[in-house]
């Protein structure tokens, strides 16, 4: 349990002051991409200095360090309220140390739990893997800023001239970087469900924010969409900070789930530049650290 | 361009969209609690007048009795666009930091009480904290919690980028309408 605890911790630090080597590549290429001398330069170099710095100094890359979402792959019969707790003991702990902020709020009173924790916060998904051996730990920390910018479309939707199918769908997840701007904190990445019921559609969106950047997706035609959106998105203009230039996108993951004859969801799940994303694979009691991901 | 608190009209009346500033001197915190707060009547202990306000919830952690900031980049400013320009006339700011650009009343409040939308690059939480020198205190802390309070930050060339003057002009305007013809034309 204390091991397990310490472990969670380490990755909740590794998280929030760390950023994962798919998406800084993808930073990199931005930065080349960039006009010199521009306000979009200026933004981008600013985020380079800025994951240096936050590395260096192990202190959030960025002060919202948003809401805490475990995304757990375990052997069948692991008995998910120990993880839970040992979970919520390295999140306070996480949050005393600063790795944190203090981001649980009462929705009624205002009152700051002070420590991350209270109803609904952190959140845990579990799945179960038969023959698996150890446990897999996937921690995204996800700010309010980009979370506010997310969109979900009910297909048609005569606004934007969306049918029921993948041009209607492309239409949605465009129309939602055109509104996002520079609010979500670009360049971001998109997290996209097509289908599910309102809940499973946006809880699936972010799943695919899971998806390492450089990877493809394995149905052709959601392949081509999700290098065609990326790209489209990139001749808007919106840039980095939505100050104008040439990167709004960092990249575009895209799922799809079945859904009611009636329904046609698309949800989209907008993740910031400060892509916190970190994985672990434990031994199965949680003690021993085998492996880190991404 | 150095701008240095108090800062005058004549000096924010200089500004225009796309300028690159660095601020120095005290910067006041402030976010959704406290927009709301003054709004509803409330009043604070703190003279701001000729300041910054920034839409800011860093994290702060308290060593040796002293408060020390371990990260504070700047959080969405459209969900103050309600009260921003009363609270630029209430509180007498020059500027505002923020991330993501405000909306008309705003940008007509910076028009009218001469004050500018300074854009600090969102999610820069480190490069931004380095700039703040010292933490001289909080007020509504107990009120509000930790981000929500209202944080007196000594800064030094604290980085930004006019995107909202006092003259009416609007970065994000102009890049939302460029954007949308732009999307128009690949749909």
């Amino acid at each position: 349990m204390a091991g397990l605890k310490d472990n969670l911790l380490e990755l909740i630090r590794r998280t929030s002051a760390e950023m994962p080597d798919d998406v800084n590549r993808v930073l990199v290429e931005a930065l080349k991409a960039e006009e010199k001398r521009t306000t979009a330069e200026f933004a981008l170099k600013t985020i380079h200095a800025n994951i240096a710095l936050a590395a260096k100094k192990s202190q959030p890359i960025c002060q919202d360090t948003g809401s805490i979402l475990f995304h757990v792959h375990g052997p069948v019969g692991s008995d998910q309220l120990v993880f839970e707790e040992a979970a919520r003991e390295a999140v306070a702990e996480a949050t005393k140390k600063g790795f944190l902020r203090q981001n649980s709020v009462d929705s009624l009173t205002g009152k700051n739990s002070g420590t991350n924790l209270g109803p609904g916060t952190p959140t845990f998904h579990f799945t179960q893997v038969r023959g698996a051996t150890g446990m897999n730990v996937r921690l995204i920390l996800k700010g309010g800023g980009c979370e506010n910018v997310g969109a979900q479309y009910s297909l048609p939707d005569s606004r934007i001239g969306a049918d029921r199918d993948l041009k209607g769908c492309r239409r949605a997840i465009l129309d939602a970087v055109l509104q996002a701007q520079g609010k979500g904190c670009g360049p971001g990445v998109l997290g996209v469900c097509i289908g599910g019921d309102r809940a499973t559609s946006y809880a699936f969106s972010k799943e695919q924010l899971l998806r390492s950047l450089d990877d493809r997706n394995p149905n052709a035609e959601l392949d081509a969409l999700e290098q065609e959106i990326v790209a489209t998105a990139n001749q808007l203009g919106i840039g980095p900070m939505g100050f104008g230039g040439k990167t709004t996108l960092l990249g575009c993951k895209i799922g799809v789930v079945n859904r009611l004859p009636a329904s046609y969801f698309v949800s989209i799940s907008y993740m910031c530049w400060a892509f916190r994303r970190r994985g672990v694979v434990l031994s199965a009691d949680g003690g021993k650290i085998e492996r880190w991901l991404y | 361009m150095e701008l240095t608190t108090p800062i005058s009209e004549d000096v924010i009346r200089s500004l225009h969209v796309g300028d690159l500033v660095e601020v120095t001197g005290i910067v006041h915190t402030g976010r959704d609690a406290v927009h709301k707060f003054l709004h509803d009547g409330g009043s604070l202990p703190v003279d701001m007048r000729g300041g910054v306000l920034y839409h800011c919830g860093p994290v702060m952690v308290k060593e040796d009795g002293q408060w020390v900031c371990k990260a504070a980049g700047p959080t969405t400013s459209a969900r103050e666009e309600p009260y921003q320009a009363e609270v630029i006339q209430k509180l007498g700011l020059r500027a505002v930091i923020g991330k993501g650009g405000m909306g008309d009343k705003t940008l007509a409040g910076c028009k009218e009480f001469g004050c500018v939308y300074l854009h600090a690059v969102g999610g820069a939480a480190q490069v931004l904290a380095e700039c703040i020198k010292k933490v001289r205190g909080a007020c509504m802390l107990e009120e509000f919690g930790s981000p929500e309070a209202v944080w007196e930050l000594e800064v030094e060339e604290f980085p930004c980028v006019v995107t909202m003057d006092s003259h009416g002009g609007s970065l994000h305007k102009e890049v939302f309408a460029r954007s949308k013809e732009a999307l128009a034309k690949l749909l």
